[in-house]
């Protein structure tokens, strides 16, 4: 317990928060809670009415327990109860329970109201004052409807009391920032501004709020407030200390009034009439004048108050931007600060110090003082100043000093906090391209980026060297030369290698001339870095790779071999493998005309506004970043626009067309070889869509189940799907009739959609039916092409029989087309209860002794179509010792055993 | 002003403000993480951050950390001296105040700030005045307050 108790000290509360500070744990608090809340509810609920006093102490234990954070759910009514009460006290804890645990119950909230009202009306300023402050923190817009036209009245109203006066100003004001709409002005607003001229120094200051957000909506009809605001702040900079006896603070004349007056003065442009305006700079003079006299206390309340109305001013000069003298003694005085004892002032120094950078009238004078920015960026102990210094050089900088402040944010880099890394970095990157005189300076100063801070480097900003790179053939080679170089680098950022990749895959000729840096000895630089990078580096450097096979003939054996490794086309990222396989196909068997064609050098890309620019004003808002501009205005692209894409889309979108070139030779080849001895899976899956399958076959009948399942946050939008037939079939006669129906345009984020697809077999068929796949994610049109995992294998019927039968029906397959012959190496292994599950899975019957060799694999089924049968026997002849299997298949069809031959080979 | 948050060196809440309209998770939220993030500075650190769109102004008195919230255009050393202003009100009030007394007579530290503070603007910022007001208020009470010697920091 305090020593003294304030006010009518409520015992009761008293000793339940002195309960509470003594519970040991957070369970024994919740207890004690709990029981307390037990206690205030029976009390409520019993059948002997309380008296206020005890209503009082209930309300507010409850609002002492929601304020420890815990919930509470009534005694609302209780408290609405209060308010009604002739007792102050009652009555005030009544508001503040309301105020603080503000409910939506309307019938409460016409309990409350009218309550309000009628305090409203009493006349008694205490109570009326403790309406309006509910009013005023509550701020509902019930509220504001019930009251909004009601307080403007008692605002303006000639026999309010100061008091009340201030509170209806501020009130109102809050009703107005809430329901702007239901303030309306009108024969009031008039009265209001003149409240400026109050004789109440208090009543200015809470009113001069009020005009103050008005005049920001209304500027029209508070524009008289200006010369009234002028001569306030006049009388007050001139004033004694002492001539406002309660409102100078420590020495220092009403400085909340003045800041605010000079607040509601950057509403408007600069006074026309000449004799306020030249009251206005007297006043602002005055104020930078004090700003050089000695303190009158050494108290830092004293200078404090002094300097905030100092920095209130020269925001204003910065707003009017109009006087030169003010703007220049502006900068000289916030040039002392920087190197000012007190942090707090060297903080809003470098922050006032970035708006003045961006004046014309000022920028040179703000430059002068980089050496103590810079060193304030080096020396600074509290990150939030340096980051202002870093602001504040990023705002001085211009074509004069760029190279030096780039170099001095590049070396602060190195040692930067974590948190303000990629601003920095983004920074960093907007000054190089901006001041870029030479290209080759540009280059380093983003390679020396990736090097020092590579992780803080974002997509955008090494998307942009590229860009640049690609649209300035000044700089290209040199730009292949520095990468090659900084890929020496044993350890190098993945960033370096993404934009080395981009940039050997488009300029590596350009220094293919010096042995140091043939074809060869650059792709086996950026290979080596293959292993250690993510998926996406990987993808981008396969397509470098293609790329250098059309740059560079002689490289192509050697980059066909690495395609070639089961690494790549048997990579379980689907992305890679289909990178790895179509870059194969289209190298083997692309002319070099239309290799050339494919893969020819990247076109410039748009001139648009820097996507790192835009990144930097996502990051900041608007305005943040606009400083630069000063002495080299160009055209404002448009934010984000519609080709904002990096360069690695573009890559994909290069690849794109690469995989609809060879799209039907091999799109997906080995996910739906996959599929031919199971039926269920997973049979598609990148960073955006998973396609999962189910199926069942029955005679010739199947009914295949699709979900498409949205891996991302963001809706699919025009999501469709077709299937089709090859053309081989469709030509002549349909060997498959696959029906479906259409499916939802829409799948959200994170959503599965599912689709049927009933299949009729008709004929016996070779070629698998195309589902293709197109949808909208995010504007940019996703389309996607695989082969469907039905196999003329899923038609199968098992058929049992003996050894007797077998044999006899495999001679009587004697003629040399029905029969199927392939040797070949073992992928898989040699399992023996892999195979078996395999060869069920393939849907024939598994026959045991059968083969006189136990080793042996005998198999028999009838494929059934619409049309006919047709009788399959299979036998696999593993050799454990080679490693090597031997399939032979004879059907009654030469086709079916062809096609059956092909598909089983690839899976064992 | 948007809010004014009191919390001890232990990151308890003492007192809370709030000038706009926030749900209770939402200002549990920002409180959790505010207290977390001034808590974590050191002693000579400047009294100004920014924090997500806002700036926020603090200042340590003994045990308390007294915490404003305030917008792009708002001044921030005179909100320090609103912190100040503060301070000394309940000071005056309380005689000495200590965190003790915010615990246990919290809804005077509310019907305080609500003298001065109102709509999260300075209403009014005559300590005499405001102190007047509340000791009138007191006078309707059974209790009259007594006042004792000024001493903080």
């Amino acid at each position: 317990m305090p020593a003294v108790s304030k006010g009518d000290g409520m015992r009761g509360l008293a000793v339940f928060i002195s309960d509470i500070r003594n519970c040991k744990s957070k369970e024994a608090e919740i207890k004690r809670i709990n029981k307390e809340l037990a206690n205030i509810r029976s009390k409520f609920k019993g059948d002997k009415a309380l008296d206020g006093y005890s209503k009082k102490k209930y309300v507010c234990k409850l609002l002492f327990i929601f304020l420890l954070g815990h919930d509470i759910d009534f005694g609302h009514m209780e408290a609405v109860n209060l308010l009604s009460s002739n007792k102050y006290t009652e009555k005030q804890i009544g508001y503040l329970f309301i105020s603080v645990l503000v409910n939506s119950n309307s019938e409460l909230i016409r309990l409350i109201n009218n309550a309000i009202k009628n305090d409203l009306s009493s006349r008694n300023p205490t109570f009326m004052c403790l309406a309006l402050h509910c009013i005023a923190n509550v701020g509902s817009r019930e509220m504001a409807e019930a009251f909004a036209s009601e307080i403007p009245r008692i605002l303006v109203a000639g026999d309010t009391m100061d008091s009340v006066k201030q509170s209806a100003a501020l009130c109102l004001l809050r009703l107005y920032k809430t329901s702007p709409d239901l303030v309306l002005m009108g024969e009031w607003t008039s009265r209001v501004v003149h409240l400026l001229n109050d004789q109440h120094m208090g009543v200015v200051t809470a009113a001069i709020s009020l005009i103050t957000c008005l005049s920001q909506k209304n500027p029209d009809e508070f524009k008289t407030c200006v010369s009234l605001a002028v001569s306030r702040l006049s009388r007050i900079v001139s004033s004694a200390s002492t001539d406002l006896q309660d409102y100078t603070y420590y020495f220092v004349p009403a400085p909340w009034l003045s800041c605010k007056l000079l607040r509601l003065l950057q509403c408007y442009p600069p006074p026309e009439d000449g004799a306020v305006k030249g009251r206005l700079v007297e006043c602002l003079e005055t104020i930078l004048n004090k700003a050089q006299e000695p303190p009158k206390s050494k108290k830092v309340q004293h200078s404090n108050a002094k300097n905030a109305i100092l920095f209130e001013a020269i925001s204003l000069i910065i707003h009017y931007d109009s006087e030169p003298n003010l703007l220049v003694r502006a900068c000289n005085q916030l040039g002392q600060f920087l190197q000012h004892r007190e942090t707090n002032l060297r903080y809003l120094a470098l922050e006032s110090m970035c708006t003045l950078a961006s004046s014309e009238f000022s920028h040179e004078a703000v430059k002068t003082h980089i050496e103590t920015v810079i060193n304030a960026l080096k020396t600074e102990r509290d990150v939030s100043v340096r980051q202002r210094a870093a602001d504040l050089l990023y705002a001085m900088c211009d074509r004069s000093n760029a190279k030096q402040i780039v170099a001095e944010m590049l070396s602060y880099l190195e040692t930067a906090d974590y948190s303000i890394r990629e601003e920095m970095v983004l920074k960093v990157a907007i000054l190089a391209e901006k001041y870029a005189v030479d290209y080759s300076w540009y280059v380093d100063t983003i390679l020396n980026l990736i090097r020092i801070a590579g992780d803080y480097v974002s997509e955008e900003v090494w998307y942009r060297v590229i860009q640049i790179v690609i649209n300035r053939d000044d700089v290209q080679g040199y730009a292949a030369k520095t990468v090659f170089e900084a890929l020496q680098a044993p350890a190098c950022h993945e960033n370096m290698v993404k934009v080395g990749g981009y940039i050997l895959g488009e300029f590596g000729n350009l220094i293919a001339g010096d042995p140091r840096s043939s074809p060869l000895v650059q792709f086996n630089l950026l290979h080596s870095k293959f292993h250690l990078c993510s998926v996406p580096t990987r993808a981008l450097l396969l397509s470098a790779y293609i790329k250098f096979i059309n740059l560079f003939p002689e490289t192509k054996a050697t980059i066909q071999e690495v395609l070639r490794c089961d690494s790549q086309i048997r990579n379980s990222d689907v992305e890679l493998q289909q990178r790895a396989v179509e870059y194969l196909k289209l190298s083997s068997i692309a002319s070099t005309d239309v290799l050339a064609t494919v893969l020819e050098e990247m076109p410039p890309f748009p001139e648009r506004e820097s996507s790192i620019l835009a990144k930097l004003k996502k990051k900041k808002g608007p305005g943040a970043v606009s400083v630069p501009e000063l002495d080299d205005k160009r055209e404002g692209g448009e934010l984000n626009g519609g080709g904002d894409r990096g360069p690695d889309t573009a890559a994909m979108s290069a690849s794109n067309a690469v995989s609809r070139y060879v799209l039907v030779a091999s799109s997906c080849l080995f996910m739906y070889i996959g599929f031919v001895c199971k039926n269920n899976g997973v049979l598609f899956e990148n960073q955006l869509l998973q396609i999962g399958i189910k199926s069942e076959y029955r005679q010739n009948l199947g009914r295949m189940y699709l979900f498409y399942g949205n891996k991302t946050s963001v809706q699919f939008a025009s999501f469709t799907t077709t299937v089709s037939c090859p053309g081989e079939l469709q030509s002549h006669i349909l060997s498959l009739n696959v029906q479906t129906k259409p499916v939802e345009p829409l799948v959200e984020g994170g959503a599965q959609i599912q689709q049927v697809l009933n299949i009729e077999c008709l004929t016996d068929f070779s070629e698998a039916p195309l589902l293709n796949i197109k949808f909208r994610y995010g504007g940019a049109l996703q389309n996607l092409s695989l082969k469907l995992p039905v196999t003329i294998n899923k038609f199968f019927q098992p058929t049992e029989m003996t050894s007797h039968d077998f044999f006899q029906r495999w001679k009587q397959l004697s003629q040399p087309q029905q029969e199927a012959q392939k040797i070949f190496k073992a992928n898989h292994g040699m399992d023996t209860e892999v195979l078996k599950a395999k060869l069920l899975g393939l849907g024939t019957a598994l026959l045991d002794d059968v083969d006189p060799n136990p080793e042996n694999y005998v198999c028999a089924g009838v494929i059934q179509t619409k049309g006919q049968q047709v009788g399959c026997l299979l036998r696999l002849e593993p050799n454990g010792q080679a490693q090597m299997y031997r399939l032979t298949l004879r059907c009654s069809k030469d086709s079916v055993s062809m096609r059956l031959c092909e598909l089983l080979a690839q899976q064992f | 002003m948007q809010f004014m948050l009191l919390f001890s060196r232990q990151g308890k809440l003492r007192l809370q403000k709030w000038y706009v309209p926030l749900s209770d998770k939402e200002k549990k939220k920002i409180t959790r993480e505010l207290v977390q993030t001034v808590l974590a500075r050191k002693p000579k650190m400047c009294s100004f951050l920014e924090w997500r769109d806002l700036k926020v102004v603090y200042k340590r008195y003994a045990s308390l950390y007294f915490c404003c919230a305030i917008e792009e255009q708002d001044n921030e050393l005179i909100t320090l001296e609103i912190i100040h202003r503060y301070v000394e009100l309940l000071d005056k009030y309380f005689g000495s105040v200590c965190e003790l007394d915010i615990i246990f007579n919290f809804e005077k530290a509310y019907f305080i700030l609500d003298e001065f503070l109102l709509g999260g603007e300075a209403q009014e910022t005559s300590k005499k005045t405001v102190l007047k007001a509340i000791e009138q208020a007191d006078l309707l009470q059974e209790v009259r307050p007594h006042v004792v010697t000024l001493h903080y920091e």
